[in-house]
């Protein structure tokens, strides 16, 4: 019986409905289910299919948006169930997001807040035009395990090396990661100013975060 | 009768105009700092650094908009005319990468790629303006006068006028002071514009603090503008493309409006770089046909409030100077020409803008020459041949009373006075020859020799030894200048140990 829920679940996120995916939270509680049980089995492996029908070609960004719409509704109504039994879902890290100094582009470091939020990563989302000082701070307050800046401009490119400079400059790596992402950002930009990684969107950018927390191969 | 495509009715127009008007009130246009003054002196209600601008205001802003203007070359002689169905191409602006020919990589641009793209373009007829093309990322001067460097580099191997940016408040008096100083004086500068300066809001509904700065300072000089407006449908606007021009329209009057309120009577060009939002990679298709058709649906709307219009076409999203270049570019070349926008950027680009080529742009130079030959149409001909014995407007029967049967027009004086305008005739970067005994070239290797022989061509403008002089002195001054705000910056920024 179990199983098929499981399944329903999976669906539920897959096709993006985030009615359905908390209803479905909402029986497995009803029925006692294990609400860490119902996201491992369930819910997280709607998401995983998700990003990869997204890698192949045969699901978009919409969709993708929606699968993780779904999953935030699944997990606000297990999210009590959980703490109660103090088996909260395990983190698979702290990344503190933003766009570089001068940029208000967001739309790519918005994608990649919901992917990696829905896949399990806790996120502090700085917003948009943030400075070296502000990534820095907000690192240190939140014991932070990857930084990631974001820069659509190529005259705001120069700020994604400024919060690295920063970061290290403030003792903070190797031990926080800096990734980087954004229309005009190349690998090679990326080895230029030292960061960590660089992804060209955000499905590749949750396999790098995966990858520089040490699990890249564990499913979320 | 010239051939125009048009993709919207009279009423479909009405209906995007309503609508973009009613967004100015609801939600409302996000500003800058810089101008709420000046808008809530006209009347317009800000609230949180939102501004909600009234049809009436607006309208009357559109009224003291030029219908037309000019921009003049070296030699003070018009070049580009803003306005009517004219159609001029300039090549795309501030590239980070250039293609290397050898390795087929992208590399940083630097200041020797944009040299040999200004002179490629400087001796294309098919360019009546140069642009501020790629970044130079080796020059010594700071990055954030970049913008300022870049004219300098083209200012000094051109004679066409330029379409540039400012990317900074600081960097725009520098540019104005550099063309001022080309000009001979701030005074005929402003009657005799060489440049045109891009300026772009944050799609959606956003004129960002540097933004609005922009326009209240190019309206002040009386510098024209060109509003690049670029809302990306389904990303970061409506998903169809008729809510996208609707969004760009309202973008566009917003922009205007805070420009003419600052500046009344000072030029700007209804203008964009409107895209579909790529739904796999999160990207800007720009080679998308989609693109295309957003940008002559969002100049028609233009056209019809009777502004001078601009777009941003002839580019491509593949990495290579391929077929999909090929195709992508010379496509949207033919589809601008047709929906008569008056300046069109882009040739040259590859990789969605990210990446420029200088093959492509010759290659592109050829799609550019057909398409404005396609816009001219097919045309009654006979005033150029006035002959004793030559009947002026008939279409073929003249001709034949020459030649009865025999097939021999070839010998015919109409046919040598004529087949020029009649005929676009491609450079060799366009293969129509015969298979000869040598392997046929593919179009890149011919696109590689052509630039060689373009610039080997090229004669740079013989610019006056003191205006030379100038010129390093404004660029010395603002990189000083640049270099003691970095130093607040840093001063500010960090507290030291």
């Amino acid at each position: 019986m179990p199983d098929q829920l499981f399944g329903e679940m999976l669906q539920s996120i897959v096709d993006g409905a985030p009615d359905r995916a908390a209803e479905l939270a909402r029986q497995a509680l009803a029925k006692g289910v294990d609400p860490l049980e119902a996201v491992n089995r369930g819910f997280a492996v709607g998401i995983t299919f998700a990003g990869d029908q997204f890698g192949c070609g045969e699901m978009f960004l919409p969709d993708l948006l929606a699968s993780a719409e779904a999953m935030k509704a699944a997990i606000k109504v297990l999210e009590p169930e959980m703490l109660k039994r103090g088996s909260r879902r395990e983190t698979l890290g702290k990344i503190v997001l933003g766009t570089a100094r001068g940029d208000i582009h967001d739309i790519g470091k918005n994608l990649v807040a919901t992917i990696l939020s829905a896949s399990g990563f806790q996120i502090f989302d700085l917003g948009t035009s943030v400075t070296p000082e502000q990534f820095v701070a907000k690192a240190k307050e939140v014991d932070a395990d990857i930084v990631g800046v974001s820069a659509l401009l190529t005259t705001t490119m120069a700020g994604q090396k400024a919060v690295i400079e920063a970061l290290d400059r403030n003792g903070l790596r190797p031990r926080v990661k800096a990734i980087i992402g954004g229309a005009a950002v190349t690998s090679k930009w990326a080895a230029e100013i030292g960061a960590d990684g660089y992804s060209r969107n955000a499905i590749d950018a949750l396999e790098l975060a995966k990858n520089l927390m040490g699990k890249g191969t564990v499913s979320a | 009768m010239r051939p125009r495509i048009q993709l919207l009715s009279a009423e479909l127009i009405g209906r995007i105009l309503r609508e973009a008007f009613e967004l100015l009130m609801s939600p409302g246009v996000r500003v800058g700092s810089a101008v709420i003054e000046l808008l809530q002196s006209a009347g317009v209600e800000v609230n949180d650094g939102i501004a909600r601008i009234p049809e009436p205001l607006v309208r009357e802003c559109l009224a003291s908009v030029p219908r037309d203007f000019y921009l003049y070359n070296r030699r003070g002689e018009k070049a580009v005319h803003y306005g009517g169905d004219d159609v001029q191409f300039d090549p795309g602006s501030c590239c980070v990468q250039m293609l290397d020919p050898d390795t087929l990589e992208a590399r940083p641009s630097e200041t020797r790629d944009l040299v040999r793209i200004v002179q490629v373009t400087e001796t294309l007829p098919q360019f009546a303006a140069q642009s501020t093309a790629v970044v130079c990322s080796d020059n010594d001067a700071p990055s954030a006068i970049g913008d300022l460097y870049r004219l300098f580099v083209v200012l000094q191997y051109s004679d066409k006028p330029v379409v540039t940016g400012s990317f900074s408040a600081a960097g725009l008096q520098g540019m104005i002071d550099l063309l001022a100083t080309d000009s001979g004086s701030a005074e005929r500068l402003r009657q005799q514009p060489r440049a045109v300066f891009d300026v772009c809001p944050s799609p959606p509904l956003n004129w960002s603090e540097f933004g609005s700065h922009n326009l209240l300072d190019l309206a002040r000089a009386g510098m024209p503008a060109q509003i690049v407006s670029m809302p990306l449908a389904g990303g970061t606007a409506p998903v169809t493309l008729a809510g996208s021009v609707t969004q760009h329209a309202a973008e566009v009057l917003a922009g205007i409006t805070l420009h003419q309120l600052a500046g009344p009577g000072s030029p700007i060009v209804w203008g964009g770089a409107p895209a579909i939002f790529d739904m796999r990679t999160g990207g800007a298709p720009m080679g998308a046909v989609e693109t295309a058709m957003l940008n002559m649906a969002c100049a028609e709307v233009g056209k019809h409030l009777g502004l001078p219009t601009h777009g941003y076409l002839v580019a491509t999203d593949s990495k290579l100077v391929d077929a999909q270049a090929g195709a992508e570019s010379a496509r949207s070349a033919m589809l601008g020409a047709l929906a008569g926008i008056n300046m069109i950027s882009g040739a040259g680009m590859l990789e969605s803008l990210a990446c420029f080529s200088v093959e492509k742009l010759v290659i592109d130079a050829e799609s550019i020459a057909s398409a404005q030959r396609l816009a001219r149409g097919i045309e009654v001909r006979g005033e150029e041949v006035r002959g004793d014995d030559v009947g002026s407007e008939s279409l073929a029967t003249a001709m034949f009373a020459q030649t009865g049967l025999s097939g021999e027009f070839l010998k015919l004086k109409e046919t040598r006075a004529l087949f020029r305008q009649e005929q676009y005739l491609p450079s060799p970067v366009i293969d129509r020859s015969a298979r000869g005994s040598e392997p046929p070239s593919d179009v890149f290797t011919r696109a590689r020799a052509r630039v060689d022989e373009l610039v080997g061509k090229y004669q740079k403008p013989s610019l006056p030894e003191d205006v030379l002089r100038k010129f390093q002195a404004i660029v010395k001054r603002e990189a000083d200048r640049e270099a003691d705000r970095e130093a607040d910056r840093a001063g500010v920024g960090l507290p030291r140990n």
